[in-house]
């Protein structure tokens, strides 16, 4: 029963979510366009899917792996925890303290970026129009591999408390610097899976572990320290996506290289 | 029927794989390290469940719905050939689905709670919410004028790195001149204005203009309008904060 209650309250979110979006497109539809829209019931039986889908996946998060996941980044950054083989927790923290903070970022930002729809979305996308030149599950990899990366760093900051535009700076140089290099072909997609990676799944975990981390080590305020974190987990896929690319024309060369010696 | 069954089928092993990471982890730290057993686990069941079910029907529903309408309006629109309605019609659906997007709600909310901290606006509830309002609408007008410039790009064919480049090189200026407390949220904010719904449909979009008009390439063109959502809500949050002060 109160499952059904919280699914119904989530329908009404999702609703109010999806409403916008359908007035937007079948107003144009109907007021500029004017033309039937193609296969009319099978576009209002995906949206319907698209619907349900949300529903229950925001659902199940919130039931499942939002409060562990939450309640985790709070244990792992709490003082009783990094020090419970001591007898006292110490004045000085250092940030080798936090170890299993960082595997976690990483591992958490690896696992929630794979499950995230809107990656999946594009990452189909990108298949189909590069005839299979990028993979699915390439992209889907570089991008966790990018936000995992950027994630540990950006817990990095928070304990040390250094600025966060100078890391995002030297993000942009990187990004820039590789723009010249990377294939052609690779440089919107890449750009684009910025911003992709951070949605549902992502998000309030993140939310939570910056917030959590913030609060607990000495000298940092959560309402300051705790944001950032998100900017890290959009920046630096675009740099794993660019890698990704430069790998595998690299290998590509490599591969044909060593054919054209054979001959 | 039958292969319908079966297709839903595969979705739904492909969708259990996808979350197999994320269960993982969780279940490695809290059982390991964290040496804690897991509480109420046929909650959790059940809500695993769901959560791959409802991916299930999300890729299904993409498949069927979300990118065909995209590419269909799309190429609507290229036939049709007017650029003031296909611009009309960008900016509406960046406004539009900004406006209403959980993340951003939370986030400004953050945002005005920050504010009245840093003690740059009163600390009553009318203060705070006029506050998170307003930085509301910025986002949501700022990705509208992303997508009509993203739009423009694909039209004009211009390259995209310059764009963003530029783009870049804004926000690196203006970050010196905006209020500290505000960056961390302006540069989050630029992550999370693009929801799940929206980058699908902005992506068929944009790759629907790029192969229906000619000289235009999907693969270098028709990807990019998320990169420009991303990026102008972080100029525009901190110029609203520099504005607001």
């Amino acid at each position: 029963m109160e499952l059904l209650i919280s699914l119904g309250q989530g329908l009404l979110n999702t609703l109010k979510d999806v409403i916008p979006i359908a007035v937007i497109i079948f107003g144009f539809q109907l007021l500029v366009i004017r033309r039937a829209i193609p296969n009319l019931k099978k576009v209002l039986i995906g949206f319907t899917y698209v619907l349900i889908g949300l529903v229950l996946f925001l659902q199940g998060l919130e039931q499942a792996l939002f409060p562990l996941g939450k309640l985790m980044a709070t244990q792992l950054t709490a003082p009783e925890f990094l020090f419970k083989g001591l007898a006292e927790i110490p004045n000085q923290i250092h940030w080798q303290d936090y170890m299993w903070v960082y595997i976690f970022a990483a591992a958490i930002g690896f696992a929630t970026t794979i499950a995230e729809p809107a990656l999946i979305a594009v990452a189909m996308k990108a298949q189909e129009v590069s005839g299979g030149a990028i993979s699915v599950w390439g992209l889907r990899i570089a991008v966790a591999l990018g936000v995992s990366v950027g994630l540990t760093l950006g817990v990095f900051r928070i304990i040390t408390g250094t600025p966060l535009q100078y890391y995002i700076m030297v993000g942009y140089a990187i990004v820039i610097v590789q723009t010249f290099f990377a294939p052609k072909m690779i440089i919107a997609l890449a750009y684009d899976s910025g911003g992709v990676t951070t949605s549902t799944v992502t998000v309030p975990l993140v939310a939570a572990l910056g917030l959590g981390l913030a609060s607990t080590v000495p000298g940092r305020s959560p309402v300051l320290d705790g944001f950032g974190l998100i900017a890290f987990a959009s920046l630096f896929p675009i740099i794993s996506v660019m890698i990704y690319a430069q790998l595998a024309e690299w290998r590509e060369h490599k591969k044909q290289r060593r054919k054209q010696d054979a001959l | 029927m039958k292969s319908q069954f079966s297709s839903f089928f595969k979705h739904f092993i492909a969708s259990a794989r996808d979350l197999s990471a994320i269960v993982a982890v969780i279940a490695f730290f809290q059982l390991v390290i964290l040496q804690q057993p897991i509480p109420n686990l046929a909650d959790i069941l059940v809500g695993v469940l769901l959560v791959m079910l409802g991916l299930t029907f999300f890729i299904r529903g993409l498949e069927m719905g979300l990118f065909p309408i995209g590419e269909s309006m799309a190429y609507a629109f290229a036939r049709k050939g007017s650029v003031f309605w296909l611009l009309a019609f960008a900016f509406c659906l960046g406004f539009g689905t900004t406006i209403a997007e959980p993340a951003l709600i939370a986030v400004a909310a953050e945002a005005a709670n920050v504010a009245a901290v840093g003690e740059m606006i009163a600390h009553t509830d009318a203060a705070m919410n006029s506050y998170a309002t307003g930085l509301r609408y910025t986002v949501a007008v700022s990705v509208g004028i992303a997508l009509v410039v993203g739009v423009l790009r694909i039209l004009k064919g211009w390259p995209i790195h310059y764009v963003i480049i530029g783009g870049y090189i804004t926000v690196v200026v203006i970050t010196f001149f905006a209020p500290a407390e505000i960056v961390g949220i302006a540069y989050d904010s630029g992550g999370v204005t693009t929801s799940t719904i929206t980058v699908p449909l902005v992506t068929a979009l944009g790759v629907g203009l790029a192969s229906s008009i000619k000289g235009r390439n999907p693969m270098l063109d028709g990807f990019g309008l998320i990169a420009f959502a991303s990026l102008t809500p972080m100029i525009f949050v901190m110029i609203y904060g520099m504005v607001m002060l």
